[in-house]
């Protein structure tokens, strides 16, 4: 609602607040009996969550094994390879953002976060070199997002354009070669992939994966060719219609059944492959939609310049069809994001599981509460972060 | 081939939706730098025609050769002949996720492959021409009718074709935007461009054309200059036609 009232100031007094809490929480009797019944429910589950969080947890089982949380047995030695990925992310991220927009909030927020990284990290027992990665991650970021509207002035835009997709291309090469190693680095399994680190890898590479094959699923799907017509209704009706766990276990369990034993799919790429068909099959009803919202006109005008159906394709009807189904494809990657923690049912450790084989040390027997919402609290940031970064994009390719 | 053989041989066209027989026999001939104007009752299928003959429509039977290129379903074959027949739509079909210029630059880059500052040099020739030089990086949203349907005709007229095809171009116009269009056509017709033209517009037809057809339920009734149509109409169908838009 708040979108809808306009801009304009409101005087802050002791009487505005009055009128506002009449107008919206005390309009009518009915709606004060809902207000107050509503207030007294917040206060009953406040209070015991609040009681809980200040008297009963003991948060020391998020410090001890904050480490296990975010890289699990990651080698110790070599958890500077996980900072240089992060600190590499956050520059050609803040790069890119200081690019397409410059915005003061940005700036602040960045400060901020980097202000309570630097605060939290002692309590999880950081020391030194953690407070040094942190700053640095920061000062980059700042930086970054200062010198992306200076590049932007100073650059031949086509420069630019060209540019950020191949330094992102560079860094995913960077960044896997950071993880397995080789080239110099000491080689490092899949096997010690854990923790947040390896929920964020196999999201953000399932994401990759999916979206295109969502698309070309969808663009089978109305195809005039009959054979791939059928194929992809067959894909997509039968994926929908298991559940993901399954198809989980298909992949992780029984592939390796099937498969001759000289194949040795390795475990996460198993899990990878398992969630990629899974979520490409939704995206490609999803991009479908966006695809009958195309009028024919659309179709038919860039036919008549003589283009062809490839450029068609890529250059009208694509272009304007996944902009109409952003929220709808966020959505599912947000799904996606969310259902990696069911890879912990298939043997894989990864936030979830890290959590629960951390709950099974007997130190921490009955620390669930703690754990769990730590690791929920996760979650949710970077759903939110994914479902900001939508909103803004929506905003960016809106049509005018 | 030589300037003086027609630019537009269409031959017993015949068209089936199904049971039911749309275009049935029609025959056209259009000579370069011609301007010829379909006209005739909503269903009469003269739309249907006009859209056979950049291939939107395919036809079941009969013979459609434009500039000495026959129509036919070999798709690089249609797409060679729409890169030299441009077509301006009753709903302009201006791509909305593009500006202006970006819209009329699209095809001379993908399909001409120019090099990008060639096509924008020519785009804002071209809309200079239509008037509208200062909306050039406008998206087609914030525009209005008239103005899009004059951003249409300069995209299709920035591939440079020998034709251009109009499928009631006003029709989907408000009445004060109807003639902003028409100033623009009419010049296009002076400059002497070829030009198939479907509209209700009589001023236009009687004006600028120099042919007049009346096409009712699938066929060419009659034929005529604009002069003889309008005064001196031979079929009792023009006559009813004629008496019932004027």
């Amino acid at each position: 609602m708040s979108l809808l009232l306009p801009k304009s100031p409101t005087p802050f007094s002791a009487s505005s607040i009055v009128t506002w809490l009449q107008r919206n929480l005390f309009s009518t009797w009915y709606n004060c009996l809902l207000t107050i019944a509503s207030l007294w429910m917040i206060y009953l589950g406040g209070r015991g969550l609040f009681l809980w969080m200040f008297s009963q947890a003991q948060w020391t089982v998020l410090q001890a094994n904050l480490r296990l949380f975010f890289v699990g047995r990651f080698p110790i030695d070599q958890i500077w390879r996980v900072w240089c990925i992060v600190l590499l992310l956050c520059a050609v991220a803040s790069l890119t953002v200081g690019v397409i927009q410059r915005s003061r909030i940005l700036l602040i927020s960045v400060g901020a976060l980097t202000a309570i990284g630097l605060g939290i990290v002692p309590l999880g027992g950081g020391q030194g070199p953690e407070m040094i990665w942190v700053t640095a991650m920061g000062g980059v970021s700042l930086l970054n997002l200062l010198l992306g509207p200076w590049l932007k002035t100073h650059l031949p835009q086509r420069l630019i354009v060209r540019g950020l997709p191949c330094i992102w291309f560079l860094t995913v090469f960077v960044v896997l070669w950071l993880l397995t190693g080789g080239l110099g680095l000491s080689t490092i399994g899949t096997n010690v992939w854990q923790g947040l680190l390896l929920t964020v890898l196999t999201a953000v590479v399932s994401i990759a994966l999916s979206f295109p094959i969502g698309v070309l699923l969808a663009l089978g799907r109305r195809s005039p060719l009959p054979v791939i017509r059928t194929l992809s209704v067959l894909y997509i009706e039968v994926i929908r219609g298991l559940p993901l766990i399954g198809v989980l276990f298909v992949a992780g369990v029984m592939l390796p059944l099937i498969l001759p034993s000289q194949v040795q799919l390795d475990a996460v790429l198993r899990a990878v492959c398992g969630l990629t068909l899974f979520s490409a099959a939704y995206l490609a009803e999803n991009v479908r939609g966006g695809l009958q919202s195309i009028p024919q006109g659309q179709i038919e005008a860039a036919k008549a310049l003589g283009l062809n159906p490839v450029l068609v394709l890529g250059l009208v009807v694509l272009p304007q069809a996944l902009r109409s189904v952003i929220p709808a494809i966020v959505g599912q990657f947000i799904g996606l994001f969310k259902n990696t923690s069911l890879l912990s049912i298939i043997g894989l450790v990864e936030l979830t599981g890290i959590s629960r084989s951390i709950l099974s040390q007997p130190r921490f027997i009955g620390r669930h509460g703690e754990v769990y919402l730590f690791i929920g609290l996760l979650y949710w940031l970077f759903c939110y972060l994914m479902s900001l970064g939508s909103r803004r994009l929506e905003r960016q390719l809106s049509v005018k | 081939m030589t300037e003086t053989t027609p630019i537009i041989v269409a031959t017993d066209v015949h068209k089936w939706y199904d049971a039911f027989h749309v275009l049935q026999g029609v025959d056209l001939t259009v000579d370069r730098q011609e301007v010829v104007v379909l006209m005739g009752p909503s269903g009469s299928g003269k739309s249907t025609f006009i859209r056979t003959l950049n291939a939107l429509e395919d036809y079941q039977q009969g013979q459609i050769i434009i500039d000495g290129m026959e129509l036919s379903h070999d798709l690089g074959n249609i797409e060679a002949i729409r890169r030299e027949v441009g077509m301006v739509f009753q709903q302009f079909n201006l791509f909305p996720h593009l500006t202006v210029l970006q819209n009329i630059t699209l095809a001379p880059i993908w399909v001409r492959r120019w090099p990008r500052a060639k096509a924008e040099e020519v785009a804002m020739q071209l809309l200079e021409q239509v008037d509208i030089l200062e909306q050039a990086h406008k998206y087609p949203g914030q525009l209005s009718g008239g103005q899009q349907q004059r951003v249409a005709i300069a995209r299709a007229l920035a591939m440079q074709p020998k034709i251009m095809l109009f499928d009631e171009p006003t029709s989907a116009l408000d009445p004060e935007m109807v003639k902003e269009v028409l100033v623009v056509m009419r010049s296009l017709a002076e400059s002497g461009m070829t030009m198939v033209v479907v509209t209700h517009e009589v001023g236009f037809a009687r004006e600028v054309a120099h042919r007049i057809l009346l096409m009712d339920q699938g066929t060419v009734v009659e034929e005529a200059t604009p002069e003889q149509f309008f005064q001196n109409p031979q079929e009792d169908r023009t006559k009813l036609f004629l008496s019932q838009i004027l």
